[in-house]
């Protein structure tokens, strides 16, 4: 490996820690910014394509579900396709998956629901060759959804399940 | 003065079994059949409880209050105002003037006394029934702390409550739940434990880790909880007293929740998901592996036992959408209990055995039901945004539940209602509440 490529490695580990903090519960990575100008790529920016930032931003870290449900979507496919390739590509990281439900159930099927949509993105990604030893599953039901609007335009965003990249570092 | 007819010595902390034993008398006029239909408040008198002490009047006056709150806030009795009082009570072993009570159709006369000597607090009692110009039982006699003085007034109320209605008491009791700030995409929650009435609220938990839906002991000594204080949903048991706590259930790649005590206060049952997979396994508080209950591939959580522990009550969406299920306690062939349209989730079996409660989610509306435990004779009770996650009263005839407010400022409160579906009042707290268990009445 190049030294240059070892310290973008390196950066990306470092900007994670900010990705991976838990009270964000996935909402949208920004670590790094977005260019520098130039076409120069700033490690772990979202121009880095090894870095979190680009996994959330250009891959898609979540895929949406319909109302008590937690069977993909055509769209959802396609996201959870390109989170296994990069995952196949940068194999320092690992990823907890987050089952989330909107606010229309009560609390404990909720857990339950949100631990049926992770585990959803969970199998599809392991049936595209991601390890799953690299991926863990959590269910926060409806206790943390990002929009707080209580009509389906908010609904529809809080029923996902969110790909959390964590570690790095390891090679 | 003469003696009173029957003296229990209640040291509070210290505990005596004969506290509350209190039963109703015969069929007297004074009486109210809860279950009857519509009801008008029964008016009662309480004039200040005499200050037979020095330093006795203070609590003399917040004791009344106490009393008179828990009698008026059941819905089932009306408190004359003292201002109305055409007899004064100057001495607690007077004879009753039962003239000047009727004239302001005061149909119960609750009189007491207080008295503080050291660190010993008395509270004595009678209750009148103006109508028949007759007491009604015989006076009880309190003896405790004075910090315990809100815990003497819950008794006082427990006993009166129950002579005239017949049924136990519930106010000297306490409710664990969820106390929430923050906005609801950054809510915080924390454990916190209060009296039935809002007072006395201690936190139990900090408020650095999501905690879900606790629930008591049978005996009110132990919580039983779900926190992600390890990032993952686990189950955890708390002693209320040392709030010391310890995880159930940690084993990689599950996550537990759910949790509910048997009625022997050794064995819980809770959810475990495994792979996508939530079913129901049992195990003992003391430690040990979790034996499997139920075996689906649908969603099978919300476990409560009957009564007698024989039974569990549950929810699933085995039949494509959540519906009520009861089995054997130690699983085996479940049968379907609800039948009406919408979704039915959190049961809870009545402490009585008669009845289950349950959430239900019916075209956009949530509400707080009851039926049979076979199902019959659904009553709903509620009905508004959200309603979720019912709890029974000692006695099997108030429920609390979790009531939250649409929108963006969205809040959760605790709400209580009879089970007539009557009476709804909000309960205090400081900050927001969610998912309330309520405790046994305490001995």
């Amino acid at each position: 490996m190049k030294p240059t490529a070892k310290i973008i490695l390196l950066v990306a580990g470092l900007a994670l820690a900010a990705c991976t903090n838990p009270g964000r519960f996935g909402a949208d990575g920004t670590a790094g910014g977005i260019g520098a100008g130039g076409g120069a790529i700033v490690p772990g920016s979202a121009n880095d394509p090894t870095s979190a930032a680009y996994f959330n931003q250009t891959i898609g870290d979540r895929v949406l579900f319909a109302v008590d449900q937690s069977n993909l979507t055509d769209e959802g496919r396609v996201v959870l396709d390109g989170q296994a390739n990069w995952l196949l590509t940068n194999t320092d990281f690992t990823a907890i998956i987050e089952g989330h439900a909107d606010e229309q159930g009560t609390r404990e099927y909720n857990v339950a629901l949100g631990a049926r949509r992770a585990n959803s993105v969970m199998e599809y990604l392991v049936s595209k060759g991601v390890a799953g030893n690299r991926l863990r599953t959590v269910s926060y039901g409806k206790e943390r959804p990002i929009e707080i609007c209580s009509n389906e335009a908010c609904y529809a965003k809080n029923r996902r399940a969110v790909t959390v990249l964590a570690g790095g570092l390891t090679g | 003065m003469r003696l009173l007819g029957m003296v229990l010595a209640v040291t509070l902390g210290c505990v005596s079994p004969s506290a509350g034993s209190a039963q109703a008398q015969g069929d007297g006029p004074l009486r109210i059949e809860i279950t009857e239909g519509v009801i008008e408040p029964l008016p009662f008198a309480l004039p200040v409880f005499q200050a037979e002490t020095a330093d006795a009047p203070g609590l003399a006056a917040q004791i009344s209050q106490v009393v008179s709150a828990d009698l008026s806030g059941t819905g089932l009795f009306r408190e004359i105002p003292a201002t109305a009082f055409i007899s004064t009570v100057s001495n607690f072993a007077d004879p009753v003037q039962y003239a000047d009570w009727k004239a302001i159709n005061a149909q119960a006369l609750i009189t007491g006394a207080v008295a503080v000597q050291g660190n010993q607090l008395t509270v004595k009692f009678r209750l009148y029934d103006v109508f028949s110009g007759a007491e009604m039982g015989s006076g009880l006699q309190f003896t405790g702390t004075p910090d315990g003085w809100r815990r003497m007034a819950h008794k006082v109320a427990d006993a009166v409550y129950s002579r005239i209605t017949g049924e136990g008491g519930y106010f000297d009791s306490r409710v664990v739940f969820v106390s929430e700030t923050g906005n609801k995409d950054a809510r915080q929650k924390r454990l916190a434990i209060m009296d039935y009435d809002g007072a006395n609220v201690q936190y139990l938990t900090d408020s650095s880790a999501i905690v879900l839906a606790p629930r008591f002991s049978p005996s009110g000594d132990r919580v039983l909880y779900t926190s992600y204080e390890t990032g993952f949903p686990r189950i955890y048991v708390l002693d209320v007293g040392s709030v010391q706590r310890r995880v159930l259930e940690s084993q990689d790649g599950t996550m537990s929740f759910a949790p509910r005590f048997a009625p022997d206060g050794q064995n819980i049952v809770f959810s475990l998901s495994q792979g996508g997979n939530t079913d129901i396994f049992a195990m003992n508080v003391a430690g040990g592996g979790a034996t499997r209950l139920t075996s689906a591939p649908s969603i099978e959580t919300a476990p409560s036992f009957s009564p007698d522990g024989s039974q569990i009550v549950f929810e699933s969406d085995r039949s494509g959408s959540q519906q009520l299920y009861i089995m054997p306690a130690s699983g085996g062939e479940a049968r379907r209990i609800s039948f009406g349209p919408g979704r039915y989730g959190t049961p809870v079996w009545s402490p009585r055995g008669d009845l289950i409660a349950f959430t239900k989610q019916n075209s956009g509306r949530f509400h707080i039901g009851v039926m049979r435990t076979d199902g019959a004779e659904e009553r709903l009770l509620t009905a508004s945004f959200l309603d979720e996650g019912p709890t029974w009263a000692p006695n099997g005839r108030v429920i609390m539940f979790t009531r939250e407010s649409q929108g963006a400022g969205g809040r959760s409160s605790l709400y209580s209602v009879d089970i007539s579906g009557r009476n709804l009042r909000p309960v205090r707290t400081p900050d927001g509440g969610s998912d309330p268990s309520w405790s046994p009445l305490q001995k």
